[in-house]
């Protein structure tokens, strides 16, 4: 099982996910933006960070780069893909996932150990959690406002495209409270947190129990190792 | 050489914190009689050899496709200018 990280010019979390994955117990494989070989992988990470710094929009330069034209046509066929922040920014503007990204309406960069409801556990990354069981991620960003218009919000509400919710405070003014979506397959996720940040006793989010212990980001990669297997 | 302007703005549905922000701080320093600011993007994009149909085709496609989302922005205007404001990439 090995799972393929892509680092584009910007990237920052793309170790951080590749560690994560190891620690899940499969196979991490570092990818590079500008090449045209997804090497075999099985499922593929697009790390967060500030791919080009952001200009443009947030993700917008990162999803032309040469390795999108194999991401998408490997998601098209059903691979299993998990957006984290600039990932998921990028997945938008691929239009892989639905909706897009702007400004947090609180016009400044949040970072806080966020709180979330698995809306739909049924993804290729999800199934490891109960349906609507509340998680804490680390969340960091200043373009994480997810946004669509009305038709494509209840669309995907309908759907069940809705992946995960934020709990307790809405840190961005995203629509519906909306921190994650799928597609329509569910085998591609993109959300704002960071899963790979969740992953080890000591380096995670703050819980209820003790500081830093937060290891619900583990459950996205064996959720994905074990559909892959299955 | 040819220069095209072509200028982006969030749709008008579409909560702009930058200008927000812009028009509090104009409030603030005494700027009252002005109530609120949106921000857009403006690019200018120099056109290597002649300009023909093609030409406003494929711009309107990057426009489009690439210097908006449609998603959250429309492009308000597509203008050939003479020059641009003479900046160098």
């Amino acid at each position: 099982m090995r799972i393929g990280v892509i680092t584009f010019p910007g990237s920052l979390d793309d170790r951080d996910a590749l560690r994560a994955i190891r620690i899940a117990g499969a196979e991490p494989v570092s990818l590079w933006h500008g090449e045209h070989d997804l090497q075999g992988v099985d499922a593929l990470v697009l790390p967060g960070g500030f791919s080009y710094g952001d200009y443009l929009r947030a993700g917008a330069i990162a999803s032309h780069a040469p390795i999108m034209a194999e991401v998408i046509d490997a998601a098209n066929k059903g691979m299993p893909v998990l957006g984290i922040c600039n990932g998921f920014q990028m997945l938008a503007e691929a239009r892989l996932v639905p909706g897009a990204h702007t400004r947090n309406d609180v016009q400044h960069f949040v970072r806080r150990d966020q709180h979330l409801s698995v809306v739909n556990n049924t993804t290729a990354w999800t199934t490891k959690f109960g349906e609507n069981e509340e998680i804490i991620i680390p969340l960091k960003n200043a373009d994480g406002r997810f946004i669509a218009d009305a038709d494509t919000i209840k669309r995907i509400e309908d759907n069940g495209q809705v992946t995960f919710r934020y709990v307790g405070l809405n840190p961005n003014g995203s629509a519906d409270d909306i921190a994650g979506v799928s597609n329509e397959r569910g085998n591609v996720v993109g959300l704002m947190p960071h899963p790979e940040h969740a992953v080890e006793p000591g380096f995670g989010p703050d819980t209820a129990t003790h500081m830093r212990s937060g290891l619900d980001g583990l459950r996205f990669f064996t959720s994905v190792i074990e559909r892959v297997l299955a | 050489m040819p220069v095209f302007v072509v200028e982006v703005m969030p749709k008008p549905e579409i909560l702009d914190p930058q200008g927000k922000a812009v028009a509090g701080a104009l409030s603030r320093l005494g700027h009252t009689e002005f109530s609120a600011v949106r921000m857009g993007k403006r690019f200018e994009v120099t056109v290597e050899g002649p300009v023909t149909a093609d030409t406003h085709a494929k711009l309107e496609e990057i426009a489009r496709e690439i210097l908006s989302n449609q998603v959250i922005e429309d492009v308000v205007s597509i203008t050939e200018v003479t020059g641009g404001t003479g900046g160098t990439a």
